[in-house]
């Protein structure tokens, strides 16, 4: 039966992995992530779950643990934040050039300097170039949901990468909302267990795995393979959200959740928690004063949904980006990858980048509204010469 | 039963000619006794050491699985294999009486610098398995650079007028994790090798760390003909000592008859080439410490 329960983000991440029946937890605490940590350790210690945690000494070999383990076959899980995740960063590649579906929860934090428990997302948009999978998520009912469902995905043959569920330290991490705890006989069902057949170690049909090669000898095809994998995989996402909304009955879209778009003359794109706010701004604009402007809650980051985007967004006038992370001397990361898709000969649209809510800096309704204003009025230049706006920077 | 080191030594090999080892590498007849050792069903975790050369460098491999992460963490590789063997016998996918041994194996520099956290966390939580350190006592895979375990007064290209400090004593620093298993290991000495790999396999679960001493042809400038010679030698002057620690008990599994002079094993080195009398004194004294000082 499922029940409903006010839970953090962390502890609905908890709940997500019980309910995925994860095998082996490795993991190391870092603020915000800890209760994650926790919680899992509470349920393995009282029964309610059959897993193995191993409390690691670092990052880095939790995610060589996890590595180890997922090779050998069993459902491995862990959970980090900012410098954690970043002292995993060496063994991130390994997770996915082997192909290995582990599972992570990434509760996003500031990386330091200045140190900080509160939350943007640089910490993950940076570990874009990983062969992870990301996605992003907007509250604690979403977090539980997607951790099944990034199994799942991860496990499918057409994909085996590892999966990162991304949510916002402290405010999904530590507020409390109401979340329906799956029934378990339903996420069984929807979720069998993992018994991989491709790679696994076993001493009944011996293979060595993470070889090293002393010339160019599959590098570049199994890169290939890698990235075909990536793009396979969001037919699946999709699927799989499908799949999950019939049997649960929530979808939330896939690679990414677009409203309003017809007819729509700007879109405003946002990731995370942001997605709340921007869309009551947008449906406050659209209600009250008639505006044309739509909404794109951008869920997966990697694989980057190029041309999903581009067919969603090719008729709109401008395209505007709000996000907590930035690639100090280019732009901000959702922004850069934006650009590259909506990149064509004859129109693209205006395309303007805000770089909002760093070190959890808060991004009010009527800064989101200022901002949609402001470019709705521009969206009719012919071009503009500051595309990147640091929106909140303090006497500037 | 009479346990015959012998009998372990003559059993089939899981580890073939042909790989790409330097000759007179100790490092290949140490991997093939360990592997006719733990035998087929065993798992290895490779860290950075030039024993990836036979093992995971395409084309070669060992018969067994086994998995390279990165340099640091195989003794991480240990503790996630160990937990997934565990759940997956519960969960009866695994056959619960069937035994896999789970191992280890990593250079000095992987073992004793990069990796020296993860080493002493898979330690304090003993975590099920084999941890192999093949100590030719410099980052020889990368052409010969100083670790923490390279001798004093020895030559690398980053020590070129000698190592100010000396080798780390990294066995007794595992022992003092309070394992149940540590032991030194020579290739002069393949009795006592093989002996002390099959009573760690043994003796159930937790971890247990080995140090092989390894001379390097290549690193340590002398013939390759010699490695044995060298290895017997650095033991024979004390340079080396061969030893055990059982549950907290130590035991020294060799004793030469007499200590030679620590000058007959520097002498057929190149890497301690133009050492003066006075750095084979503080040589000769620091062996002097070590084999009498407390705990030997």
């Amino acid at each position: 039966m499922a029940t409903r329960k006010m839970l953090t983000g962390n502890y609905a991440a908890a709940y997500g992995a019980k309910l995925a029946r994860v095998e082996v937890f490795p993991a190391f605490p870092i603020t915000p992530q800890t209760p994650v940590m926790e919680k899992i350790v509470e349920f393995i210690e009282n029964g309610e779950l059959d897993a193995e945690f191993i409390p690691m000494e670092s990052e880095h070999s939790v995610m060589a643990a996890a590595v180890a383990a997922e090779a050998m076959g069993a459902r491995t899980f862990t959970a980090t934040s900012s410098q954690g995740l970043l002292y995993m960063h060496e063994n991130l590649f390994v997770a996915s050039g082997i192909r290995l579906p582990v599972v992570m929860a990434i509760v996003n934090r500031v990386v330091g300097p200045p140190n900080t428990v509160l939350n943007d997302l640089s910490d993950s948009l940076d570990q874009r170039d990983t062969s992870w999978i990301q996605i992003y998520v907007e509250n604690a009912q979403e977090v539980l949901d997607m951790i099944p469902q990034a199994y799942r995905i991860g496990e499918d043959e057409r994909v085996l990468l590892p999966v990162a569920i991304c949510f916002e330290g402290i405010i999904i991490s530590h507020y409390m909302e109401p979340v329906e705890i799956l029934d378990q006989d339903k996420v069984d069902h929807f979720l069998p267990p993992y018994r991989p057949k491709q790679v696994v170690l076993d001493p009944d049909r011996p293979m060595s795995l993470g070889q090293i090669v002393m010339d160019d000898t599959y590098i570049t095809e199994m890169k290939y393979q890698q990235q075909e994998a990536m793009d396979r995989s969001k037919a699946v996402i999709r699927e799989v959200d499908e799949a999950f909304g019939d049997a649960f009955g929530r979808w939330y879209g896939g690679l990414f959740a677009a409203e309003w778009i017809d007819g729509a003359e700007v879109v405003l794109l946002t990731l995370g928690s942001l997605a709340s706010t921007v869309r009551a701004v947008v449906k406050q604009l659209r209600d009250e004063a008639g505006l044309p402007i739509g909404f794109v809650k951008l869920r997966a980051f990697r694989p980057f949904p190029a041309q999903e985007l581009r067919d969603c967004l090719s008729h709109v006038k401008a395209a505007v980006v709000l996000e907590k992370g930035v690639s100090i001397g280019a732009g901000g990361p959702v922004f850069l990858d934006l650009s590259h898709c909506l990149n064509r000969r004859d129109r693209m649209p205006l395309l303007i980048d805000y770089i909002v809510g760093l070190g959890g800096r808060d991004v009010t309704f009527e800064e989101v509204r200022n901002i949609a204003l402001t470019v709705f009025e521009e969206r009719h230049a012919d071009s503009i010469t500051n595309p990147v706006r640091w929106h909140q920077v303090r006497g500037l | 039963m009479i346990n015959n080191p012998r009998d372990a030594l003559f059993k089939e090999d899981y580890f073939h000619p042909g790989h790409p080892l330097c000759p007179g590498c100790p490092g290949g007849m140490a991997l093939r006794w360990i592997m006719k050792v733990l035998g087929r069903d065993s798992i290895a975790n490779v860290g950075a050491t030039c024993l990836c050369l036979p093992t995971h460098v395409y084309p070669h491999s060992l018969e067994i699985p086994s998995l390279y992460i990165a340099m640091a963490p195989s003794p991480a590789g240990i503790s996630g294999m160990s937990a997934a063997i565990r759940i997956l016998k519960r969960k009866g996918v695994i056959p619960a009486e069937k035994r896999i041994t789970v191992f280890a194996i990593s250079g000095d520099g992987s073992t004793a610098d990069i990796g020296m956290a993860a080493l002493s966390g898979a330690a304090e939580r003993n975590d099920d398995g084999l941890y192999f350190c093949f100590d030719n006592e410099a980052y020889m895979n990368t052409g010969i650079q100083r670790s923490s375990t390279t001798p004093q007064f020895s030559w690398t290209f980053s020590t070129t007028k000698g190592k100010v400090q000396r080798k780390k004593d990294l066995p007794k620093i595992m022992a003092a994790h309070d394992i149940p298993y540590v032991a030194t290991l020579s290739v002069a000495y393949p009795e006592d090798f093989v002996r002390k790999v099959e009573k760690a396999r043994d003796m159930g679960p937790g971890f247990k760390y080995f140090q092989i001493h390894g001379p390097c042809p290549t690193g340590w400038r002398f013939p390759e003909h010699k490695t044995v010679e060298v290895a017997r030698l650095a033991v024979e002057t004390g340079f080396w000592s061969l030893y055990e620690v059982v549950h907290g008990s130590f035991n020294i599994t060799y004793r030469p008859r007499k200590r030679l002079p620590v000058v007959d094993y520097v002498k057929l080195q190149g890497r301690f080439q133009g050492l003066t009398a006075q750095d084979i004194r503080t040589l000769q004294n620091w062996v002097d410490e070590k084999e009498e000082g407390p705990g030997s």
